[in-house]
């Protein structure tokens, strides 16, 4: 299972990225594998408008089962992570990676 | 000739100087006062006469045809602002993010993405004497002020000739609905109170209108308020004020029933004298 994570770093022990459209990267761990991967999404900076659908289209490609993030996409990025059909969990906002991860398994996180 | 009367802040009495003078100066001249503040237009709570004109604008957005597509993702290239995105096959469009520049629409190798219009607002013109009135009200859950206020002043470019003396309401702030509101003016006024939050937000508008190379003044609403540090700013800027309302509870009691303020206060009447005399100096210096 593929789990993606809006993070300010591309470690476990980077802080979560609270936001969704301009996160600064999307780290994703592949729990059957064992292995991280992460993807910097900080040219999003430029866009002046549409940083959610584009975040969304860019996890929409690096196709996760779930996405942990923290106040959780707007309408619009939301529309496009429907068709892709991840489940998402909010609230993780303030957490680590790791943290997020932990509270993720422990199912203290709300679903979106 | 074109007078935009704007401001930084909120809430200063633009349009309660946008009506009043526009009033005011329909008793001599020809004028048309035009409400470009198509968010939350409110210049018609003011002003009544018999409807002229009543039109429904439309932006033009594209619409994805499934059967036509390649998908080759070109129109996901193409597009500035991120309102197409394509996943796999499929290519989804979100009209609020569209900016109507066609660029999709005109690329795209097998024409699948149609432009279609959508409603984005309504214009009323109306008339009473010497005064006409045009606004535009942007429909609910349309996110571009923009469109509709360039409509707007293509519409008034059509029916009124440049002799009048045109008034623009304009938004608040100094964002792109402020630039397209004033962009064809040939002078702004800016509306300011005599607060430290009046200043700064009256600083940030005249930064803009600078930008904009635009010949600007300054009114002074609820003059009597607040310190000296707006006039201050103006002496030491050579901004020219051009008026100073004074603040008083039954203006804003007039205001708050939908009445126009001057007729009834002499003391407002002679201020708007004072901006009349302003601008008809610039007008005839304009024709000379």
């Amino acid at each position: 299972m593929k789990i993606a994570f809006t993070a300010k770093g591309s470690k476990w022990d980077s802080q979560m990225d609270p936001r969704f459209g301009r996160t600064e990267y999307i780290f994703v761990y592949d729990d059957n594998k064992d292995e991280i991967s992460y993807y910097d999404n900080r040219a999003i900076e430029n866009a002046a408008h549409g940083a959610g659908p584009q975040t969304a289209q860019k996890l929409f490609d690096l196709n996760p089962d779930i996405l942990i993030t923290g106040n959780g996409p707007g309408g619009n990025a939301a529309r496009v992570l429907e068709q892709a059909g991840m489940k998402i969990f909010i609230g993780a906002g303030e957490m680590t990676v790791k943290g997020a991860f932990d509270a993720y398994q422990k199912g203290a996180l709300k679903e979106f | 000739m074109k007078i935009a009367i704007a401001s930084g802040k909120g809430g200063t009495g633009k349009t309660t100087l946008a009506t009043n003078l526009a009033s005011y100066l329909a008793e001599k001249n020809k004028v048309v006062l035009v409400d470009l503040d198509v968010e939350e237009p409110n210049s018609g709570l003011f002003i009544t006469g018999k409807p002229v004109r009543t039109e429904t604008k439309y932006k033009m957005i594209p619409q994805w045809e499934q059967d036509k597509c390649t998908p080759c993702g070109l129109c996901q290239e193409v597009c500035n602002f991120n309102a197409i995105i394509q996943l796999s096959n499929q290519i989804m469009v979100f009209p609020e993010l569209c900016h109507s520049c066609f660029a999709c629409s005109e690329l795209c190798p097998t024409s699948a993405l149609p432009m279609i219009p959508q409603k984005m607002g309504v214009l009323k013109h109306l008339r009473q004497g010497k005064l006409s009135f045009v606004e535009n009200r942007l429909e609910i859950g349309q996110e571009h002020a923009v469109p509709l206020i360039s409509q707007t002043n293509e519409y008034v470019n059509k029916y009124f000739s440049d002799g009048l003396i045109k008034l623009y309401d304009a938004p608040p702030g100094t964002s792109c609905p402020v630039i397209e509101a004033t962009k064809e003016a040939d002078f702004v006024i800016l509306v300011t109170e005599p607060t430290p939050f009046g200043l700064h937000d009256l600083k940030l508008a005249v930064d803009t209108m600078k930008a904009l190379k635009k010949q600007f003044g300054v009114v002074i609403n609820r003059y009597g308020i607040g310190n000296d540090d707006v006039l201050d700013f103006c002496r030491k800027e050579n901004i020219p004020i051009l008026a100073k309302i004074p603040n008083d509870r039954r203006i804003a009691e007039l205001y708050s029933c939908g009445e126009l303020i001057y007729q009834k206060f002499p003391r407002v009447k002679e201020q708007l004298k004072n901006i009349e005399d302003y601008i008809l100096e610039l007008k005839n210096r304009a024709t000379q």
